[in-house]
């Protein structure tokens, strides 16, 4: 075959017949043969073949980088938040029915509130929590527990049965029979007893309640019972500081039980200015106890404590029983005014003789 | 340190898959190599979107190594994905500047390395996109015919048929023509 006249198309023809392995062991060493002896025809082959290479390498890599391209996609549609677009249709067809759900849902809630009473006790507590603004989370914790948490402090014996009564403490404030406790103890009271150490018991009439300040006076109206002599504490007028040390004698069973502790905080549960949060261990049957310093100052009730909360206990400030002494109707009084004793016998008294000398005018109140 | 030969295996594998085009070799990659180079864009003033182009560049540093065949797994892929990535970074930080600023002294091999390796891929990467412009710019019926014949190494009877020319040597004179075009506009580029 007469080479030398090969023209182009005819040698690339051949060519790729070549590069394809088309042609028989014969044919290919005839083409070899052809190159060598042909340097245009060689150069030509070696261009051509480059170039299909170029072209199967960038066929294959923008094949490569369309598959990677899809990976990459796949990959950051499963590693970054979905599109808004779709919730914000669910949201356009959703939309009345929220606002209609979330209508009814607001009446509800009103409505349980209002029946539940929760806006008249909301009324009463946020006035107690002003002084503690500052605090936020305490005011919402406080008003969160409100109803729940503070725990009055009484014996609850056989609540189902008409006997049911209650016990609680009280302690004597003048010597003509005045006696102070808790409200919440004698509420809904039929008649009140009161039982000292001695398991000596005298028949007491409510005189005077206030459930503001959840103090009740007492007036011991029995006929065994003979005027004392003198009380041998007085009560401290002036808010006592924190850190002090301060006792109670209680009956949280039908014994005395002497409880020691400190006073932890100026003011009460829920930022309550009339009361000081402290710390010993109560108990029911402790409300109405008295708290005393270490001079044998009476200078609060032990009123509560709260759940949930290791030692913290209350106790109403003596300044919220002399308002409420003061307050007293003159009627009410039966002629038997209210004389606090000034003359205290116990400051000079180890604690041991205190409690020997002031547990004589502690009483278990009993309420029927 | 049979968890580490089980990366290894797992790298030879990856790369393997690659070189096949397998789709799973290439979302094993991206599952455990984009997470630390993302990062390490991020936190160098990189967006997530920066992060996945840098990312899809490296890789693509990675196939053009293998299917030239000449990709020897010196050290660990992380490794060789990171530093790629770190090079393409701080290029794309420094555009316009003559000279890369360099980290620090101790990588200075790492990144001397790295950066012969992307100053090879981008001039082959060059030669592979004027191809792919090309072909795209050659246009139908030419592209599918030599594609079929060349890319896919069908018979000329075949694309004879597939295009409806009358005769054999008319369907030869097409394809050479085409050749001809699209090597004239892949060297006028």
């Amino acid at each position: 075959m007469g080479m030398k006249s090969l023209n182009q198309q005819a040698f690339i023809a051949w060519a790729d017949a070549y590069l394809r392995e088309e042609l028989s062991q014969e044919d290919r060493s005839r083409f070899e043969t052809y190159c060598t002896e042909n340097p245009v025809h060689a150069e030509i082959f070696a261009q051509h073949k480059a170039f299909l290479t170029t072209m199967v390498k960038a066929e294959a890599r923008s094949n490569f980088k369309r598959n990677l391209q899809h990976v990459a996609q796949d990959y950051h549609e499963a590693h970054s938040p979905k599109p808004a677009t779709k919730v914000i249709s669910l949201w356009d067809r959703l939309k009345l029915n929220a606002a209609v759900a979330a209508a009814i849902a607001i009446v509800s809630v009103f409505s349980t509130l209002w029946l539940t009473g929760y806006y008249k006790n909301l009324k009463k507590t946020t006035s107690d929590y002003s002084a503690l603004r500052r605090d936020m989370n305490t005011v919402k914790r406080n008003v969160n527990a409100q109803n729940a948490a503070i725990q009055n402090i009484h014996n609850t014996k056989d609540n189902v049965k008409e006997t049911m009564h209650y016990g609680a403490t009280g302690f004597m404030i003048t010597k003509n029979g005045y006696v102070v406790t808790n409200y919440h103890v004698i509420t809904g009271a039929d008649s009140v007893h009161l039982q000292n150490h001695k398991g000596e018991s005298f028949k007491a009439e409510i005189i005077f309640t206030n459930p503001e300040k959840d103090l009740a006076i007492l007036h011991i109206n029995d006929s065994t019972f003979k005027s004392i002599r003198s009380i041998p504490y007085t009560f401290k007028r002036q808010d006592s500081d924190m850190g002090e040390d301060v006792y109670t004698i209680g009956f949280p069973r039908d014994e005395a039980v002497y409880g020691q502790g400190y006073l932890s905080s100026s003011t009460g549960y829920a930022g309550d200015t009339l009361a000081y949060q402290i710390s010993i261990p109560v108990n029911p049957g402790n409300s109405g106890g008295p708290l005393l310093d270490k001079e044998g100052n009476v200078i609060g009730i032990i009123s509560g404590k709260q759940k949930g909360i290791d030692g913290a206990a209350f106790a109403i400030k003596t300044k919220a029983l002399m308002e409420t002494l003061n307050s007293i109707p003159a009627d009410s009084l039966n002629g038997k005014n209210v004389v606090l004793n000034n003359k205290n016998l116990l400051h000079n008294l180890s604690r041991t003789d205190q409690i020997k000398k002031l547990q004589d005018y502690i009483y278990i109140v009993k309420v029927y | 340190m049979s968890k580490e030969k089980s990366d290894i295996q797992i790298d030879c594998k990856i790369i393997d898959g690659i070189r096949e085009g397998d789709n799973l070799a290439i979302q094993q990659l991206y599952q455990i190599h984009f997470p630390p180079i993302a990062q390490m864009i991020i936190n160098n003033r990189g967006s997530r979107e920066e992060a996945q182009d840098i990312f899809q560049e490296t890789v693509m540093v990675l196939y053009n190594k293998i299917s030239d065949g000449d990709f020897m797994l010196s050290s660990r892929l992380q490794t060789f994905l990171y530093a790629i990535s770190k090079r393409l970074w701080l290029k794309h930080l420094t555009r316009g500047e003559a000279k890369y600023r360099k980290d620090s002294i101790d990588d200075y091999g790492e990144s001397l390395a790295a950066e012969e390796v992307i100053e090879d891929h981008e001039l082959k990467e060059t030669n592979l996109v004027q191809m792919e412009d090309a072909l795209n710019e050659l246009g139908e019926p030419c592209k599918t015919i030599l594609y079929d014949f060349y890319i896919q190494g069908q018979s000329m009877a075949a694309i004879c048929e597939k295009f409806g020319y009358t005769n054999a040597d008319n369907a030869k004179t097409q394809k050479y023509k085409c050749l001809q075009r699209l090597k004239k506009i892949f060297f006028k580029k």
